[in-house]
Parts: structure tokens; sequence; C-alpha cells
């Protein structure tokens, strides 16, 4: 577990912690904002035929979910590479 | 053919796979028994933790929860999904890098503690045997209403193939017969998923459907109208309180990074950037059941409404007498479920026709329209022990779903086939944990340090086996509350495990004293408050009122006050005992980036 030698790692890990925050915001804008708390206010705009509240609980939220995964993971392939600490 | 040799033929295909997987993909070391050599494809992992991931509970009774809680059932979809963006963020990659078989021993050797390693393994027995046990039942379940055998023989049929390859095959085996276990439960989920859809509002894909038309109006709003017409609440409006949709969403997500078997799915892929691409994969393959779930249970509903009372298609009064089907000619379908007690008619008012409706609604003009006409109380419910219960049992929403959509009898086969893959998929992924947390945590890692290779790989095929037998055991003979073990697992798992290994990766100060406490009391504090408001079902006694629920929180989401505790209390013990070394702290830098992940180590 040897760093390199250019290795900051203190400027590594908060670009890390900046884009986890980032990512859990959305996160949680998504599930607990708008399939919860702004649910009623948001039932009053439709997406066809659902109330989009309801559709953000039970649909919305797990397709923001699955494209935050891969958004996440290249942005912090990027992140490695800027540090040089990817793997090969 | 007949359905029943149909059946018989699916599954038995099915079998003959798993068992050709698992004679190809034996493990010869410990490396493959606990992390399949390590060198397992990000796509082929997200596949194979979906299968794990993906219960009896989810496949056969998700959807039926959503169709009886409309917006309620929410919690399930989200909580069940979005601990993947946890797992992703927080834990996958880091505990990846740090590469070593188990949960527990990350935690042991993050907290230089033999005690916290073994603290850990309590958790994780206790998380997974609960879990474990409701997916044996699943599968005895799935044999006696598919196939009419017994419960007992259904049990050992399913121990005796996961005997087969869980204990021959260890994490390998595994994770092959898991991809061909997620393959063949999601075209028996989605086959029937798309025909409903296409029949209710002509759309192939459940996801739209669900958001179509049926008829001239949006299908939503049709259903809305159908369950309000009987006195049901809408369809797309909640009953819980926002703080208890709240806390059981979040113990739901947090619980899901906590579980130790889905943890270590993310030790076999090769690389740290792996793990993270996995997580993403794990979730595409889970998502293709879990948006599907939400159309076939709202149309599941809707059809079971339409099939009772035909004025709810055609639009008309439902009150009319003719509107309610005659019991003597309800449809085949309903008959045979008869048999197996998840549904049941009860003629009140002695008119040869079935009324379902919301007896107990709060709506004084519905009841008085209902007395009107003639209407004596529901009249579809299930059988409990003999007698009429008013619930239609939920899990009849997807079992009997091809049926009530009018399905051709290989999609029912199917859905048998489906039924038990899901449950042996996760059941093989829990039995894993246990048994390497048994040989390679308690035996390898604390009592006997110098046993060999060979004596390892012995000694984790003997607990998996012990442990099938015990599943089995509790499988057959349930404690009474099998139906509650999803609560006990997830709340486990959210305040016990989750925060402490979290606390582990993100914070370099986190000490062994505050890692011990904190773990114990999310642990005993869930448990506790758990066992008290379950203790009706669990211990026979007489049930507290919900209103004594601390902050209105249900014991279903108490875990996250549990896991506040765990944070809480890991900070104040960290303050008051003797600093983490600094090899722990360089250790823990170490894991933070990615550069250096060899494959998983023993040791």
């Amino acid at each position: 577990m040897s760093s390199p030698q250019s290795f900051d790692p203190k400027a590594y890990w908060s670009a890390t912690l900046k884009l986890l925050v980032t990512t859990l915001i959305i996160w949680f804008v998504v599930s607990f904002g708008a399939g919860i708390l702004f649910r009623d206010a948001l039932d009053s705009i439709h997406l066809g035929g659902y109330p989009l509240g309801f559709w953000f609980a039970q649909q919305g939220s797990i397709f923001v979910f699955v494209g935050l995964i891969f958004w996440y993971a290249k942005r912090m392939d990027k992140i490695d590479r800027e540090h040089d600490v990817h793997e090969d | 053919m007949e359905l029943k040799t149909l059946t018989f033929l699916v599954v038995g295909l099915s079998f003959a796979l798993y068992i050709g997987i698992a004679i190809w993909a034996r493990a010869g070391t410990t490396k493959e028994f606990y992390v399949a050599g390590g060198g397992v494809h990000p796509i082929v992992n997200g596949m194979a933790t979906g299968a794990d991931w993906m219960s009896a509970a989810s496949f056969i009774s998700m959807a039926g929860l959503i169709a009886f809680l409309g917006y309620g059932g929410s919690v399930y979809l989200m909580g069940w999904t979005g601990g993947y963006v946890l797992l992703a963020v927080l834990l996958a990659p880091y505990l990846r890098k740090f590469g070593k078989f188990t949960v527990p021993q990350f935690i042991g050797d993050r907290y230089y503690s033999q005690t916290a390693r073994i603290v850990a393994v309590i958790c994780l027995i206790f998380i997974s045997f609960t879990y474990v046990a409701g997916q044996m039942r699943g599968v005895g379940i799935v044999f006696s209403r598919f196939l009419e055998v017994d419960i007992t023989t259904g049990l050992i049929i399913g121990m005796g193939l996961v005997f087969f390859y869980a204990v021959l095959g260890g994490m390998k085996g595994i994770t092959y017969t898991q991809v061909a276990q997620y393959i063949v439960l999601i075209f028996a989920y989605t086959i029937p998923a798309v025909f409903i859809s296409l029949q209710i509002a002509g759309n192939p894909f459940p996801q739209l459907g669900l958001g179509g038309h049926t008829g001239d109006m949006y299908f939503l709003d049709k259903l809305n109208k159908t369950v309000t017409d009987l006195g049901f609440a809408a369809y797309t409006s909640g009953n819980k309180s926002m703080i208890d949709v709240i806390c059981i969403t979040l113990a739901l997500m947090a619980g899901t990074a906590g579980l130790p078997h889905v943890i270590v799915r993310f030790f076999t892929v090769p690389k740290v950037h792996d793990a993270r691409l996995s997580a993403g994969w794990a979730l595409v393959f889970i998502a293709i059941l879990y948006t599907a779930a939400p159309a076939v249970g709202a149309m599941a509903r809707y059809n079971l409404h339409a099939t009772v009372n035909t004025a709810v298609a055609t639009g008309g009064d439902v009150f009319a007498p003719e509107a309610s089907i005659q019991g003597e000619t309800r449809p085949d379908w309903m008959k045979r479920w008869e048999k197996t007690g998840l549904i049941k008619w009860e003629d009140k008012n002695g008119d040869g026709r079935i009324q379902y409706y919301n007896e107990k609604s709060k709506d004084e003009a519905f009841l008085a329209k209902a007395e009107a006409a003639g209407w004596k109380g529901n009249e579809l419910g299930s059988d409990k022990k003999g007698k009429f219960d008013g619930t239609v049992d939920r899990d009849i929403m997807v079992l009997a779903n091809p049926e009530i959509a009018g399905l051709p009898n290989w999609v029912i086969a199917l859905i048998a086939a489906g039924g038990i893959a899901a449950a042996l998929s996760t059941a093989a992924g829990l039995l894993l944990v246990i048994s390497s947390s048994i040989s390679h945590d308690l035996l390898k890692g604390v009592f006997t340090k110098n046993i060999s290779e060979k004596g390892e790989l012995l000694a984790g095929r003997i607990a998996a086996a012990v442990a099938v037998g015990i599943a089995g055991y509790l499988g057959y003979n349930p404690p009474g509350f099998v139906a509650q073990v999803v609560a006990f697992a997830f709340g486990l798992a959210c305040a016990s495990l989750f925060p402490t290994i979290v606390l582990g990766i993100f914070s370099k100060q986190m000490n062994r004293g505050g890692a011990i406490a904190g773990m114990l009391t999310g642990l005993i504090f869930t448990m506790t408050y758990i066992v008290y408001f379950k203790r009706d079902v669990l211990l026979g006694m007489d049930k507290v009122p919900d209103s004594q629920w601390l902050f209105g929180i249900s014991p279903e989401g108490i875990g996250v006050i549990g896991m506040l505790l765990n944070f809480a209390v890991s900070f104040i013990v960290m303050k008051m005992t003797a600093p983490c070394p600094d090899h722990i702290q360089h250790l823990v830098e170490g894991i933070r980036y990615p550069r250096g992940a060899g494959s998983a180590q023993s040791h």
C-alpha cells in the first residue's frame, strides 16, 4: 500500500468528499425530497398518468439512483487519474 | 400439457441447471470458497448481487404489499434500491481496497480488536439467520402451492439443493448459480408483467403502462376511482405519518448497505474501480424488477376488483346487485387458490354473490350505500386457521397473477421456478456469510489461529452444512415471526454494522472502544425496541399499543434511531478512551485511494 511520489492525500480526499456530498444530496433530493417531503406539492403536476410525487416515489428515484452510481463511478475515475492513484 | 406436469418440468430443468453449474464451479481454495477467487467481472457480479439481493420477499410479496398499500409501498421501492447508492459511495470501494474476506475481519483489523471482531460476528449471525429463515420458508411455500407436495418435503428438497452448491462451491459456486437464478427469476417476473400491462394499458413496458391510459382514463385515476368507490383509501395516497415513512425508508437503505451478504459480493471483483461499477450494475439488474413491481401490484389490484365486480370495468354502479359476480360461477383460479387458504369467499348476506369492499371504511355515506344495497360485510378474504379473515393474502397478487390475467400455463410454471430461484439464491448467499464468519473469523481469526488452508476449507464446509440444517429447521418450525424478520434484519444491520463500517473508513480517529460501544448500543437498542413492540407475534404476549411508539416511529423504522445512537455513543466513548494508534490511522489512509488494491487476501 505504498503511495505514489506526487500524491497529496489531503487534496485527493477533499475532492472525493466533495463528490460524495454532491452524490448524497442528489440521492436525498430525489427520494426523501421529491418522493416524501414535497410529494403533495409535486402531485399537482402530472407526468402522463402519474402524479409527479408518486412517480418519484415509485419509479423516478430508482432511475436516478442507477444513473447516479454510474456518474459517480465515472467522476471518481477522473479524480483517481488526476491525483495519479488510479489502478494500472 | 397439464399445469402440474409442466411446473415439475420447468422447476426440474432449473434445478438441473444449478447443479450442473455447481459441479463446474467447485471451490478448491479458501480464496475461491470465500470470494470466488476475486476475479469476477463487475457485470457478472452485478447480476449475482441482484439474485442474492432479491429474496422470496421481493419476488413473491413485494408487489402484493404495494397493491394493498398503494403509495405506502414506496418505502420498499426506494428503501431497497437507494441502499446501493450508499454502498457505492460509502462502503464497497473502500472495503474492496482493504482486500480481506469477511465483514467482521474488516471490523477486527480496523479496530485492532478481537472483541470488535466477535461482536461483529454476533451482529452478522443475528442478521443473517433471521433473514435466511424466511427464505427457506419461501422455498417450502412455493413447493407446496405449485407442486402440491407438503411444506416439509419442499423444504428438504430446497435444503438439499442449497447444501449441494453452497457447501461444494462456496462463493464461486454461489456466484455462478446466482447468475442463472437471476435470469430465471427476472424472466418469470417480467413476462407476466408485460402481458398484464399490455392487457390493461396497451403498453408492453409496465413502467410506462402504469402511467398510461385504460379506456379513456389514466389507469391510476381509474384505479383510484375503483378503490374509493369500494370504500378503500385512494391508491396514490398514503396512510403512514411522514416521520415514519422517512425512518422506514432510511432504515431499509442503510440496512441494505450494512447487510454482510451484500457487502461481501463486492470483495469478489478484481479492482476498486470495478467495485463502484458493480454496485451500478447490481442496481440496473434490481431495477428491472423493482420498477415493474409497482405496475404489477397496481394492475393486479385492479384486476382483482374488476373480476369480482363487473361494474368496475364498465364504470357502472358498483352497488347494483348484478354487478357483484355469482359465487357459483367464480373463476377457476379463485377455486384453485382457495385450497391454499390465500383467498376465501364467505357469503355473509346469503345472496350467492361476492361483495368485496372495505367494511371498515370511515366514509359514512359509503357505508350507508353499502347497507342499502344489502351488503352485510366484506365477503372476500383469506383463510386463517379455518376462520375467515377479511384481507386477501397479498402473496396471491404475484402467485396467481398469471391466472388472473388468463396467461398460458408455461408462464405459471415459470413463476414457480422464479420464486424458488429468488429464495434459493438469497439463502445461499446468507449461508455463505454465516459459514465464513465461523470458519474464517472465529476459528482462523480467534480460536485456532494455526489452522491449515485445507482445515479451514473443511471447517467452512461443515459450518455451511450446519447452517443449512438450522435454516431448514427455522423454515420448518418458524418462531412465529417470519413476516417480521425483514424488520429485524434491516433494523439490526442499519443500527449495528453500517455505522461502524462507515466510521471505520471516514473517521481516522475512531477507536476500539468507540466502535464496540457503538455497535452494542445500536444492536441492543434496536432489538429491544422491536421485540417490545412485536411481543404479541414474537412472544405471544399482549400487544403494546402503537400509540406508545417513540416519536411515532414504527419497529420497521427504529433502526434509524439505533444508527444515530450508535454514532453518538461511538464519538462519546472515543473521546473518553485511548486514541486510535498511528499504524491504524495509516491503514485507514491506505484504503482511501485505489492504487495498490491487490486481490483479496486471507490475512
